[in-house]
């Protein structure tokens, strides 16, 4: 039943009525949408989505329920909310352990059923990013329980979400360390499944001072504004000074751009869907990526060349170093959700890092 | 970047006449391709005897050659043109295995033509599926354990080493044809012996129960870049043929690594076939994987354009086809810009933000005999596409766009006569009805669990049902029409008509209800993208799961064409064509054009063919919608065949403003009553017939004029439901049962003139007055439907004083109806003396025939006189002769008896041009049958004494020509006696060897058969057994059948006068010239 009282509200004003499904909460983020037409699991939990209110374009979600734990790309819902055009609550799939609707109140996270999820897409579009919140819940408390427009990009999400602690995983005689910026659990099944031990540590951490050895590292993607996330720019500095190799995942692109003295910007629609066509520069391929960001990198930095650039906007979509194993990528090779064209980014960098794990 | 070879001329293959397997889709491919080359200044060669379809229009080839796509006439072509280049991918089945021929046989090499995208070894790769497994299985993509086999002993090994059950198919078949499922040795006998008659090899391979089957269509350039443009998934499960099944796109139940690994495997067959194009890859998935790992088989591979890439083309709105064409060029994906966003370039997979339902068409109650089950051999003739925002809402809508007589889902009426073991049985046993008796069970209350069990259908989809089921029961009860109960049911795909019917009220009265509570349908667009990025697509579609528009209205200068909606039996890519002219034209007027059409398999609903597309029903609900929302200056309904036009009374009613003709003079031609008062008045001659309701009254008109009678019911199109009597209990069985099926219109019954011709009057008029017409003529006697009967014009055998009556006739009924427009009169003549017997005011199925016949447009002229502006047209007398044949698809249809009758019964049509009768008859016999010269056998079955007699001089030249005649004993005896050599056959009863073992043999050419349907009711069963079992072993074995007197005698003396190479070669613009 539709209550009155369960809405989405833009910044700008516009109200959009809906059927709550998830928790009966309120909550405030950034308001953007996804195109994906598979995958809602793995968005839902891609911890690049921290702090924002997702809408889902496509039309019919919770199909396939939510699968066991060890499928999601972190062990929470990372987004603030969820909007759907319309929610199914009788999954049927192998895999599904339980439905969305559950799941989402499990997390204590608010969604919303309001039909014409393709007009807030448009108008997201045109509007360029807009905050918002979800107000649910009974009319009184909603009254009551005040929520404030919260703009994530100001906080740094990084922080929140990144390891506290350092975690080891896989077995392997060669260690990657990979920078925890809100990594998607993906990236490391990618280099555990390639025989490497692989530790993930804290954003801040100065990996130079670790007392394992190491063969490479991997800035992994996150969520919000790069030049928010100082510590790892300066750590990435050191690193490049060791001579490490590193490979750059989304967020981790843009840090390695701004390690270098190359800039950033916040893009005035972020990329979010699983149809981004990635050409490699100077030449005839192209590959279809998925990709979850709002900001890119602008200049260059110098020693390095584009890698990847977008072909429909021509927005830079990967640096490498001109004769060093630094390398990264806008899009997610490690994909999940989305199509897995790109999974040769990690063998690439491995092969020019000089790295071979013992094991395979 | 390599430099792109430049080519000069290209020669195109289409897939010729439309049949089971093989449809409109290969026009729509096939003019996507010509237009892609057109653009790169490239000089397009056509080879299509399909006269009706666009890509034949003047203006799209350069040159278009009315000739069978077979190797013989192709290589003439060749010769005759030099293309430097060839594309085999547009043209369906019949254009591949064309190339595969002319390769093998190394006409390619010798005229030194370049076969463009996939190259040839890949195509015979993909085409012999024991490599072909061979192959994926070498490249590790998993195909279910198989064998292939020559003979039947080979098979009985191979279904012993896998284990029933088994899938059989026949190798180079067209849509699954002589294939199916196998759980003992008896079915196996019988399916592997079908198969090798058309095929020599037949696979057989597990069979995997229940399994779910997703299809992936991919494109990739010559540089490796590979893109998957859409993924389907099935409703039914694996073991219905995709064109039979209920088809979802994208596909709903499939988690984020299920679609994308099985994504991952396309791209790799794709790549390690080096396709350059398109390609379509299915497979079965297993629902419940032991372990969770995934479970996954490549079922099949199609290294062409197909039936699901023009789906998914319509589905996603990336014009597959085009891009194709592009790619065989060898261009980048990158270097071809995205056409329906302009902004993005073609390297992308487009998003959905919608839900396609596909659902087939079936006419199977058009044939007589015909089993009903469907499996992994295709039945359908035709398809409907919806798009909604929920599956429940394109679900819906699909099966109102399916007939145009089912309002709901829920409507289970078609199981009306069933029991409960029936109503069960086709719940297990998959039929065209089967998600009715889903629906059916649903209501019942049968577990969901339990369906599954039987159905195979997911869940997923069960539930969806479901919803639909309860919603209905929910409001059924309280039947309160509460402005969230309205929405609600909206929202669900319910129609205004079907909602007024729960709560007692009229679709009028819920559709003034339902706007006075603001609910209207949103108009969204289909932007590849799902709005990521803005862009101005003219692809519209409904949905009530909106709350804002996409488009601003047109307003008073756009013009809407109402299309043809599915084809089917009577309603083909003619009307298509018609409809795609009609909004050509009215750009010439500086008017919009707006197409309503639901047929993924047309022109009309590509995205370049008109200002606005809305791929939608043609309901009076959705037609009425769009008109006042876009706020337009007119309507044509006169273009798109009998659905359309049966809209006119009710559009009008509203006050809609219809170009042409008016609805009340529509009317006046639909009612029997009517238009009957309306001949007598203008003294003008129609067989007696009577309107009844009841079986005193019919008696009483038969006792009066005798049998033979007609007996059909009113609004008929394609001959449904009508039906020669020559009996009293033939009619009363006959009665009984069309009754049942229109209960709105009374039945009537004519005098059924025999031996009579039949001629088809076809014209524009403009204000009552003629501006252009053309007279054709049927081959076959009267009683042959008009669009099975083979049309010759000019007329052959028509007297001048009566082609004067005719268009006497004619200029009188278009006088008194005040005819603005297209239409179309049927004649017969008897004695020289004419009756009508139907007018229609629309266009026809011969309007392309004759448009391209004569070089005039008659859509042209139509839409002229739609604005006053038509002048008259001198009739022009043709130089060449033209022949229309018609396509049969019996061979697909188990059970069917292949015979002509009142009732139509062809899926396609082709014409040839020859400078004599025989010639363009020839050609055009040559172009819808595989004729073998090489064969030097013929049977003749003639049945009656006064058949044999007529028959007698065809019976000399066929021996005459060399041919080994074979007969049953009284025709040899009579033959023999008359002096011709025939050879005494069993009869088909007979022990064997007989009849059919002859026609088994591969010698025999053609088979003779002449039988009439009072005939066969007369004499005793044992004959019809034995005609039938003969025309059923023929068109098993894809041999010419001919069962007309008329059309045997003039095609034996076509035959005798033309050898193969004393046929023409010349290209449509030499026939004109």
């Amino acid at each position: 039943m539709q209550t009155k009282s369960d809405k989405l509200i833009l910044k700008s004003g516009e109200v959009i009525q809906g059927r709550s499904f998830g928790a009966p909460i309120s909550a405030s983020g950034e308001v953007v949408f996804a195109t994906g037409m598979v995958g809602y699991p793995e968005a839902l939990t891609d911890p690049s989505f921290r702090g924002q209110i997702l809408v889902l374009t496509s039309p019919m979600i919770g199909n396939y329920g939510v699968p066991h734990k060890k499928y999601w790309e972190s062990n929470k819902i990372q987004v603030a909310g969820l909007v759907v055009c319309n929610y199914i609550d009788t999954p049927s799939h192998h895999t599904s352990k339980e439905t969305l609707g559950k799941w989402l109140k499990r997390f204590n996270i608010p969604a919303l059923e309001i039909k014409d999820t393709r007009g807030l897409t448009q108008k997201l579009c045109s509007d360029g990013v807009l905050l918002g919140k979800i107000i649910c819940g009974l009319p009184a408390q909603a009254g009551k329980n005040k929520v404030t427009f919260d703009d994530p990009n100001a906080r740094n999400l990084v922080a929140e979400i990144s390891t506290k602690k350092i975690r080891m995983e896989g077995q392997g005689k060669k260690t990657i360390v990979v920078i925890d910026c809100g990594i998607k659990k993906n990236i490391v099944r990618q280099l555990v499944q390639r025989g490497f031990k692989v530790a993930v540590v804290p954003y801040d951490t100065d990996v130079t001072k670790l007392l394992f050895p190491m063969d490479a590292v991997v800035i992994s993607n996150g969520p919000g504004d790069p030049t928010k996330v100082h510590a790892t720019i300066l750590n990435v500095k050191k690193i490049m000074a060791k001579k490490i190799p590193i490979l750059g995942i989304c967020l981790g692109n843009q840090i390695l751009a701004l390690a270098c003295g190359g800039t950033t910007y916040k893009l005035p629609f972020g990329h979010r869907s699983q149809n981004q066509p990635c050409v490699l520069s100077g030449t005839n391929k192209c590959y279809l990526t998925t990709q979850n960001h709002g900001f890119a990198v602008k200049k260059i930095p110098k020693d390095f060349r584009e890698w990847f650039y977008n072909a429909n906007d021509n927005t830079n979509e990967g640096i490498i170093h001109k004769s060093l194993p630094f390398m990264s990528v806008q899009f997610h090779p490690e994909s999940s959700p989305g199509p897995l064209d790109t999974d040769w980014i990690f063998d690439y960098f491995l092969k020019k890092a000089g790295v071979r794990s013992n094991s395979l | 970047m390599k430099n792109t070879k430049k080519y000069k001329k290209i020669l195109v293959l289409g897939s010729g006449a439309l049949k089971i397997g093989e449809a409109g889709e290969f026009d729509y491919s096939g003019s996507q391709a010509i237009k892609a080359l057109k653009e790169e200044k490239i000089k397009v060669i056509l080879v299509n005897p399909n006269i009706a379809t666009f890509q034949t229009s003047k203006d799209l080839a350069d040159e278009v050659y009315f000739l069978p796509v077979n190797d013989y006439f192709v290589e003439q072509v060749i010769k005759k043109e030099r293309p430097d280049g060839i594309m085999l991918s547009f043209g369906g089945q019949t254009a591949l295995n064309c190339g595969l021929e002319l390769s093998k046989r190394g006409v390619f090499k010798k005229y030194k033509v370049k076969v463009l995208g996939t190259p040839i070894v890949s195509i015979m790769l993909t085409e012999d599926r024991q490599f072909f497994a061979e192959h994926l299985r070498s490249i590790s993509i998993p195909v279910p354990e198989s064998g292939s086999a020559t003979t039947l002993a080979g098979a009985k090994k191979i279904a012993e080493k896998i284990g029933f059950p088994l899938m059989v198919r026949a190798a180079y078949a067209l849509g699954g044809q002589k294939s199916g499922v196998v759980t003992n040795h008896k079915q196996l006998k019988e399916i592997v012996a079908g198969a090798l008659a058309i095929s020599p090899q037949v696979l057989i391979e597990k069979y995997l129960h229940h399994f779910k089957e997703i299809e992936y269509e991919v494109v990739r350039d010559k540089y490796g870049n590979t893109i998957t443009v859409c993924n389907m998934e099935n409703l039914d499960p694996l073991g219905i043929h995709t064109g039979d099944s209920i088809v979802v796109a994208p596909s709903q139940t499939l988690s984020n690594l299920e679609y994308h690994k099985l994504r991952e495997a396309s791209i790799k067959i794709v790549q390690s076939l080096q396709i350059i194009g398109e390609c379509n890859v299915q497979y079965a998935l297993n629902p419940h994987p032991k372990g969770g790992e995934l479970d996954y088989y490549v079922i099949e591979v199609n290294a062409r354009l197909s039936r699901s890439s023009a789906l998914a083309s319509k589905a996603t709105g990336y014009p597959l086809a085009y891009v194709a064409a592009k790619l065989a060029l060898g261009k980048n994906l990158l270097e071809i810009k995205n056409k329906i966003t302009e902004v993005t370039q073609s390297f992308f997979e487009p998003a959905l933000d919608y839900i396609v339902v596909k659902i087939p068409r079936w006419d199977l109650d058009k044939f007589k005999g015909v089993k009903l089950q469907i499996g992994s051999a295709m039945k359908s003739v035709g398809e409907v596409m919806a798009i909604g925002r929920s599956f429940e809402e394109a679900l819906q809508k699909a099966i109102r766009m399916q007939s145009g007589q089912i309002e709901s889902l829920t409507d289970s009426n078609c199981l009306k006569k069933a029991n409960n073991k029936e109503l069960r049985k086709l719940l297990a046993s998959p039929t065209s009805k089967r998600i009715f008796a889903v629906v059916f069970f649903i209501q019942k209350g049968m577990p969901l669990s339990l369906i599954y069990k039987m159905t195979g259908i997911d869940l997923w989809f069960l539930e969806r049902i479901k919803a639909i089921v309860m919603a209905e029961k929910n409001f059924g009860i309280k039947k309160k029409l509460t402005h969230n109960t309205m929405l609600s049911l909206k929202q669900l795909g319910f129609s205004d008509k079907k909602i007024g019917k729960l709560c007692d009220k009229n679709e009028l009265q819920i559709r003034k209800i339902r706007k006075q509570m603001k609910i209207f349908p949103s108009i969204f667009q289909i932007d590849t993208l799902a709005g990521e990025i803005p862009a101005q697509t003219n692809y519209l579609y409904l949905t009530y799961h909106g709350s804002h528009n996409d488009v601003v209205p047109l307003g008073k200068n756009a013009i809407i064409v109402l299309g043809s909606g599915p084809y089917h039996i009577g309603s083909s890519v003619e009307f298509d064509w018609s409809c795609v002219h009609t909004a050509m034209a009215l750009r010439r007027y500086q008017k919009e054009s707006l197409i309503i059409n639901c047929n993924p398999e047309t022109v009309s609903t590509d995205y370049d063919m008109s200002d606005r597309l809305y791929f939608e029903d043609l309901s009076y609900e959705t037609v009425s919608d769009i008109y006042e929302f876009e706020r337009v200056g007119g309507l044509i309904v006169s273009v798109g065949g009998q659905r359309p036009n049966n809209l006119a009374n009710k559009l009008s009613k509203q006050g809609f403003n219809i170009l042409g003709t008016t609805a009340e003079n529509i009317n006046r031609a639909e009612d029997r009553n009517l238009f009957s008062a309306l001949l007598d008045k203008l003294k003008i001659l129609q067989p007696k017939w009577q309107s009844f309701s009841n079986m005193t009254e019919a008696r009483k008109f038969i006792s009066k004029e005798g049998f033979p009678v007609l007996v059909r019911p009113s609004y008929v199109l394609s001959g449904s439901a009508m039906r020669v009597c020559y009996s009293k209990s033939e009619l009363a069985n006959f009665i009984n049962q069309a009754a049942l099926l229109s209960p709105e219109y009374p039945v009537t019954i004519s005098k059924f003139i025999t031996n009579a011709k039949e001629l088809e009057f076809d014209a524009v008029a403009q204000r009552g007055e003629i501006m252009v017409y053309a007279i054709s003529e049927h081959v076959e006697n009267a009683g042959v439907h008009s669009g099975d009967a083979t049309i010759v014009f000019p007329t052959q055998r028509v007297y001048a004083s009566t082609e004067f009556q005719l268009k006497e006739i004619s200029r009188k009924i278009a006088k008194e109806l005040n005819i603005t427009g297209p239409f179309n009169i049927q004649f017969l003549v008897k004695d020289n003396v004419p009756y009508v017997i139907e007018v229609n005011l629309r266009a026809s199925r011969t309007f392309p025939l004759l448009s391209k016949a004569m070089n005039v447009n008659f859509l042209d002229i139509s839409v002229d006189s739609f604005f006053g502006k038509a002048k008259i047209h001198n009739f022009v007398y043709p130089k060449s002769v033209v022949v229309k044949s018609s396509q049969f698809s019996f061979s697909r249809l188990l059970g069917a008896d292949p015979v002509l009758r009142v009732e139509m019964s062809s899926t396609g049509e082709v014409a040839c041009f020859g400078r004599d009768f025989d010639e363009a008859l020839l050609k055009s016999i040559l172009s819808t049958n595989k004729f073998d010269f090489k064969k030097r056998g013929v049977v003749l079955s003639l049945r009656r004494l006064v058949n044999k007699a007529k028959f007698l001089e065809a019976a000399k030249t066929i021996a005459k020509l060399g041919y080994h005649i074979y007969a049953t004993n009284t025709t040899a005896e009579f033959l023999e006696n008359n002096g011709v050599p025939a050879e005494v056959v069993r009869k088909a009863s007979e022990n064997a060897p007989n009849i059919l073992d002859v026609i088994n043999s591969q010698k025999i050419a053609f088979v003779v058969n002449l039988s009439e349907n009072y005939i066969l009711s007369k004499e005793n069963k044992h004959v019809i057994t034995d005609g039938f079992r003969i025309r059923r072993a023929t068109v098993d074995n894809q041999i010419p059948l001919f069962t007309d007197m008329r059309l045997a005698r003039a095609f034996i003396k076509a035959l005798a006068r033309y050898k193969l190479e004393d046929l023409e070669i010349k290209s449509y613009n030499e026939y004109l010239n």
